[in-house]
C-alpha cells in the first residue's frame, strides 16, 4: 500500500518542531509500524537526510520502549498492543497517518518521536520496591499463602510496562494509572504491607512533583493501554492513599 | 491529613466529596419543586418550612454554598493545573475513540452551570435574602396573595419562554455534567466496586433529575 505520513521532526530538546510529510510506497500488510519506519529511515538516509528518531527495543510489546501516538491515538488504532505490535493491515491504501511523540509537560521532547520518560523511574525509586534482603536468604514462595484472587490481581497489576501510553492518551497527562498500577502490585501481597504507607505517600508526593496532571476519570488511558491495566488500580491508590493518610 | 488534601489525589477527592453532597442536594430541591405541580398548597407548606427552619437556613444553608463554591473554584484549579500539565497540543487527536465528550468536557459543562446558577440566585436566592435578612420579614407572605407567596413566585418566573429557555439548556448541561460527574465521584474516593455497580443508577439519575426539573419549568410556562 501507498501511504502519506505526517511525522513530529524536532532537532532536539531546545528546537521548535513541526509537522513533515513523508511519501512511502509499498507497504506490506504484514509489517509492523516499526518495521514501515524502518524502511521510511533507509529511504530517508538514502537521500543524506536525518532518520525520523523513535524509541524501540524488544519489538515484542514487553519492553515499554515504543511511545507512538498514531492518529490521534497513543500505539495507534488497535488495542491492547504496543506500536511494535500494530500492524499495517490496520490502515488502508491510500491513508495519510500522523505520528506524533508523546505530548505531555512531564515527557519532554529529547528528537522527534522520543520523549524523555525518566519522570516514571524517578516515580518508581520513590516507592515501587519492596526493602527484602535477597542475598542467599530467600524464603520459598509458598511460604505465606496468599489468595489466588490477590496474586491475579497484582499480577494484572504488574503488566504495567511503563511505556506511558496513559499519560500520552489523558487530557490532563495525568501519570495515575501507571502509578496505581505500581501501588496495586505490591498493596495487593503481604510481601508490600511494610512500606504500604510510605510507598503510597511517596510515590504520590513525586508524580505531583514531576508535574503529571490531575484524573479527572475519563477512562480513555484504560482503553488504550497496550496491557489493559485497569481503572480500579486508580480507585486502589485512591483508597491506599487514604488509608495511608488518616 | 492536610497533606492529603494538597496532594492531587486529595484534591480529587474533595472533589468527589463536595460533589456528593451537591447531588444529594439536587435530588432534595427536585422532590420539593415537583409539588409545586401536584400540590401548590403542599410546595407552599415544604417551602416555608425550608425558607424558615433554622437549621436549614443557618446550617444546611452555609454547607450548601461552602459545597457549590469549593467544587467551582476547585473545579477551576484542577483544570489549570490540568492544562498546565499537559503541555503542548497534539497535531491530531481523537478522543472519542476512548472516551465519552461530557467527561472530557466537564469544564464546559461546568462553566455552564455556573452561568446557570447565577441567573438562578438572582432569579430567586437574592430576593429571598433580600426579603428575609435585609427587609426582616419572615412570614412567607406577599400583598395580593393568599396564603404562602413561594408558589405564586415560582409560577411568574416561569412565565417567561426565554427563561424557561435557558433553564432548560443548562439542565441539558447539567445532565451531560452529572452523567460522568456521578460514577467518577465514587471511583475518585476510591469505590471502584460501587462505580461499577451503580452504572445504571447514574444513568437514570442523570437523565431523571435534569428531566424533573425541565418538567417543573415547562409546566408552567404552558399552563400559566
Amino acid at each position: 500500500m501507498n501511504l502519506t505520513l505526517k511525522i513530529w521532526r524536532q532537532k532536539d530538546a531546545n528546537s521548535e518542531g513541526q509537522m513533515v510529510d513523508y511519501q512511502i510506497s509499498d507497504v506490506s500488510d504484514h509489517m509492523s509500524f516499526l518495521e514501515m519506519m524502518d524502511v521510511l529511515n533507509e529511504q530517508i538516509i538514502n537521500k543524506g537526510e536525518q532518520p525520523v528518531a523513535f524509541d524501540h527495543d524488544c519489538r515484542e510489546g514487553i519492553c515499554g520502549m515504543c511511545s507512538m501516538y498514531i492518529n490521534g491515538e497513543a500505539h495507534g488504532p488497535d488495542r491492547g498492543v504496543t506500536t511494535c505490535q500494530l500492524h499495517m493491515r490496520m490502515f488502508n491504501d491510500g491513508d495519510t497517518i500522523t505520528i506524533e511523540p508523546w505530548k505531555a509537560a512531564a515527557f519532554p521532547v529529547v528528537k522527534d518521536l522520543v520523549v524523555d520518560r525518566s519522570a516514571f523511574d524517578r516515580i518508581q525509586h520513590a516507592g515501587g520496591y519492596i526493602s527484602v534482603n535477597t542475598s542467599g536468604n530467600t524464603q520459598d514462595a509458598n511460604s505465606i499463602p496468599i489468595p489466588k484472587q490477590d496474586a491475579d490481581t497484582a499480577m494484572d497489576a504488574a503488566t504495567c510496562i511503563g511505556c506511558g501510553a496513559c499519560v500520552a492518551t489523558c487530557k490532563n497527562s495525568s501519570a495515575m494509572l501507571f502509578v496505581g498500577a505500581k501501588v496495586s502490585q505490591y498493596a495487593l501481597l503481604p510481601q508490600g504491607q511494610v512500606e504500604a504507607a510510605d510507598r503510597v505517600k511517596n510515590m504520590v508526593a513525586q508524580m505531583d512533583l514531576e508535574g503529571f496532571g490531575n484524573c479527572t476519570n475519563t477512562g480513555a488511558c484504560e482503553v488504550e493501554c497496550p496491557k489493559g491495566i485497569s481503572l480500579d488500580n486508580i480507585a486502589r491508590m485512591n483508597r491506599e492513599l487514604m488509608k495511608a493518610s488518616i | 491529613m492536610s497533606g492529603f488534601f494538597k496532594s492531587s489525589i486529595g484534591r480529587k477527592v474533595s472533589m468527589a466529596l463536595s460533589a456528593f453532597f451537591l447531588m444529594f442536594f439536587l435530588l432534595q430541591h427536585l422532590s420539593i419543586n415537583i409539588l409545586s405541580v401536584f400540590s401548590p398548597e403542599l410546595f407552599n407548606e415544604v417551602s416555608h418550612f425550608m425558607g424558615t427552619n433554622p437549621v436549614v437556613q443557618f446550617a444546611l444553608q452555609p454547607v450548601l454554598i461552602f459545597a457549590v463554591v469549593f467544587h467551582f473554584v476547585m473545579g477551576f484549579i484542577l483544570e489549570i493545573r490540568n492544562n498546565k500539565a499537559n503541555g503542548a497540543k497534539y497535531a491530531k487527536n481523537n478522543g472519542a475513540a476512548n472516551s465519552t465528550w461530557f467527561s472530557r468536557n466537564m469544564i464546559l459543562s461546568g462553566i455552564t452551570i455556573l452561568a446557570f446558577i447565577l441567573l438562578h440566585f438572582i432569579d430567586f436566592w437574592f430576593p429571598e435574602i433580600n426579603t428575609k435578612f435585609i427587609q426582616g420579614d419572615w412570614s412567607g407572605t406577599m400583598p395580593g396573595v393568599d396564603g404562602f407567596r413561594y408558589h405564586e413566585e415560582l409560577v411568574h418566573k416561569f412565565t417567561n419562554p426565554l427563561r424557561v429557555g435557558a433553564y432548560v439548556l443548562a439542565f441539558v448541561f447539567l445532565g451531560l455534567h452529572l452523567a460522568h460527574g456521578f460514577t467518577s465521584a465514587f471511583q475518585s474516593v476510591g469505590a471502584a466496586s460501587l462505580r461499577k455497580k451503580l452504572e445504571k443508577v447514574g444513568i437514570v439519575y442523570s437523565i431523571l433529575i435534569p428531566a424533573g426539573f425541565i418538567f417543573v419549568a415547562v409546566y408552567h410556562l404552558i399552563n400559566h
